[in-house]
């Protein structure tokens, strides 16, 4: 393969990496959201990349959705909420920034150590593909783990979507049903949580999960 | 090609699905929940009829075999007697205004999307598709769960979506890199996602990349089976959603992800180096079992003690495919069956019972079998029945799976023994509270539909008494594939 397409693809996965260990210390949902919509830009990028040097053109339409939908539709739905909610302060984060950030360094580390041992015959680009999203998994599970505000969860869970279209389309040849359905997956979570948000504002007057969190296992 | 082109399969997505559309339009709510047991009975009748039809042979994206068979037909079964117990229990919710007319209308719209997700994940022989019908019944019950719209409603749903959703992504990834394992040798494209291809060429895979994935598919299909440490969102969203939706909950979705679980075990079995999946599910499986045994006693909500009891269950039988060979995996086979059959007969009464007390307390519901005598009886067996108490059906497994667990691995059946017993104990002392002593709550009579209930009850105490030797024999052929 070529030097310079292999650097490529590996410089925009890197960047992915990059992206979510910012969401990590976001303390504002604004800003919080705006990192998620850079994020889906750049596995746009990313995903376009893909799909010139496997010359698949199926995935320019992974990319397009990932481009649309995600850093553009739901950021800009996610702003409106928060605004008709009137929760734009701070995230209350349920661990402190420090410790987030080195458990994040844990588990890309363990992420590369575990995709790069155990694809040793794979195609390096898909390798390494593998390995830089399987770190974006954990860093978005991290990112949910970490929040108590309902709408940085959901954001959480979104960047790990992300990493699931990286991983799928760094798989070459990759059936389309899948990344379709992945897309379409993540606007049924969209409309799925959309609901819930309003629901529960319309009942409590706050997206905090901590305010649902008093009932707890057993009805007393 | 698409596999589109022969009927019983093609009947049992069609039904659910037109039905779905046509519920979702229909203005009377009175005849929805009648036409939703019609669909619902077609949908069983077309599953049976895969027994006599002529068996496609296996295409791109479906497939039927003698595996999901079993699964279907008990799916389509306990989906039909739930959505009959439904029409009678929304009936009431109607009644009393927790739910109103077009909540019903996007109520039976969803339980017809939900069979569909279900059944299509059963036939499917793609696994890229088998885990879009995975996520699709997920998100289905989860817009059900939430559709008391209470406090305590609305964090069990998004406990479930978030914890299934998570479960979800973890299971993409395994099947995504299940194609990455089988990519090098089936060959780029959708052939390397259909699993009857897979389960041939398995041998060849990486097996280093087949066991990381596995560990990904179990842990997320794993989350949805309620297996602990991963069961969470399982006993808020059975307490908190409508009671029909416990009852398929518990009997059917979780078996949903089960069966995704052993088609994949079934792959990395063909693999030899690949590692045994056996200790990794036995482990969970009495992991599960244990702690649901001891979580059982502190429980004060009646729906969510049979919560805990399903993750019991699904934990022993989890454990015996974990075990394998042909007697755990038969036993593990039948006390599914059996499983489902009983855990939905109790949802069934429970559902009834909390109508008439007008509450789900533990504490303040006595004396059934005197105020109800149809309810508490059917309570009782129930209990019974799920304590593991001969002459019922579940007795019957759980003394397979303890006996073959015991000519195999005697150690390991000291903890199996000890669990089984530990939630013995616990659903025992709930049972002769609720059921027996002076009459607490309300006495009003009630309208319950009790076919559903008792024909459950029936064919779990007709099994513990007489297995028909056909279905022994077809439960052993599967268990033989099971390897």
């Amino acid at each position: 393969m070529n030097g310079l397409t292999f650097d490529i693809a590996h410089l925009l996965a890197g960047s992915l990496v990059l992206i979510s260990f910012m969401m990590l210390y976001q303390d504002r949902l604004f800003a919080l959201i705006n990192v998620f919509a850079l994020h889906a830009v750049v596995l746009a990028l990313s995903v376009a990349w893909q799909a010139y040097i496997q010359d698949a053109h199926h995935l320019y339409i992974t990319a397009a959705i990932a481009l649309v939908f995600k850093a553009i539709v739901i950021p800009v739905g996610l702003h409106r909420i928060i605004q008709r909610l009137g929760i734009h302060r701070d995230i209350e984060t349920a661990v402190g920034i420090g410790p987030t950030m080195l458990a994040g360094i844990g588990l890309v580390t363990l992420s590369m150590v575990l995709m790069l041992r155990v694809t040793p015959e794979a195609d390096p680009l898909a390798r390494e593909d593998l390995a830089f999203a399987l770190s974006i998994i954990l860093l978005g599970l991290l990112v949910m783990v970490t929040r108590r505000n309902a709408v940085s969860q959901v954001v959480g869970f979104m960047s790990l979507e992300n990493g699931l279209v990286l991983a799928a389309t760094g798989a070459k040849g990759m059936p389309l049903v899948v990344e379709i359905s992945v897309a379409f997956s993540i606007l049924i979570a969209f409309i799925v949580i959309g609901v819930f948000l309003f629901r529960i504002r319309e009942r409590f007057d706050s997206v905090d999960i901590g305010a649902l969190d008093d009932y707890r296992g057993e009805r007393r | 090609m698409t596999g589109f082109s022969f009927d019983a399969v093609a009947a049992i997505l069609f039904i659910p699905a037109g039905a779905a559309a046509i519920l979702a339009a229909m203005p009377n709510y009175r005849m929805t929940a009648v036409v939703n047991v019609i669909a619902s009975l077609l949908t069983l009748l077309a599953a049976l009829s895969l027994f006599i039809t002529e068996r496609p042979a296996p295409g791109q994206y479906l497939l039927v075999d003698d595996l999901n068979i079993v699964f279907i037909v008990l799916n389509t079964f306990v989906g039909f007697t739930t959505s009959v117990f439904s029409a009678s229990y929304i009936a009431h919710e109607l009644e009393t205004g927790r739910l109103t007319a077009p909540n019903l209308r996007f109520y039976h719209a969803m339980y017809q999307i939900m069979m569909f997700g279900m059944n299509l994940a059963f036939v499917s022989n793609n696994i890229g598709l088998m885990w879009v019908a995975v996520e699709l019944a997920t998100l289905t019950t989860v817009l059900m769960v939430g559709i008391y719209r209470t406090h305590e409603a609305l964090e069990a749903a998004w406990k479930y979506f978030i914890l299934g959703s998570v479960g979800i992504a973890l299971a993409l990834f395994g099947t995504i890199l299940v194609y990455m394992a089988a990519q090098p040798v089936v060959g780029e494209g959708t052939n390397a996602m259909v699993w009857s291809v897979l389960i041939e060429k398995a041998a060849q895979f990486d097996p280093a990349l087949l066991s990381v994935a596995f560990i990904f598919l179990l842990l997320g299909y794993g989350t949805k089976v309620g297996l602990a440490p991963l069961h969470a969102w399982l006993p808020d969203a059975h307490a908190e959603g409508p009671t029909p939706i416990s009852a398929v909950l518990s009997g059917l979705l979780l078996n949903v992800a089960l069966y995704a679980v052993l088609r994949f075990k079934l792959l990395l079995a063909a693999s030899p180096q690949a590692i045994g999946p056996g200790p990794l599910m036995v482990t969970m499986g009495l992991t599960s079992l244990i702690f649901a045994a001891f979580m059982l006693y502190r429980r004060r909500d009646i729906k969510r003690l049979f919560a805990y009891s399903s993750i019991e269950h699904m934990g022993i039988i989890v454990f015996a495919f974990g075990m394998g060979g042909p007697l755990a995996n038969f036993a593990g086979l039948l006390h599914m069956v059996m499983h489902s059959l009983t855990k939905s007969a109790i949802f069934f009464a429970v559902g009834h019972i909390a109508q008439v007390k007008g509450t789900q307390k533990i504490s303040e519901i006595r004396g059934l079998t005197e105020s109800h005598p149809g309810l508490g009886w059917a309570l009782v067996i129930g209990v019974v029945a799920i304590a593991g108490l001969p002459p019922l059906g579940i007795f019957m497994s759980e003394f397979l799976v303890v006996s073959s667990t015991f000519a195999r691995h005697p150690w390991l059946a000291i903890p199996l023994v000890f669990g089984l017993l530990i939630a013995f104990g616990a659903l025992l002392l709930r049972l002769t509270g609720v059921a027996f002593g002076e009459p607490r709550g309300g006495m009003a009579p009630v309208e319950a539909s009790y076919v559903p209930m008792y024909s459950h009850l029936a064919l779990v105490f007709a099994a513990g008494i007489y297995l028909p030797p056909p279905l022994v024999a077809w439960f052993q052929h599967v268990a033989g594939i099971l390897g």
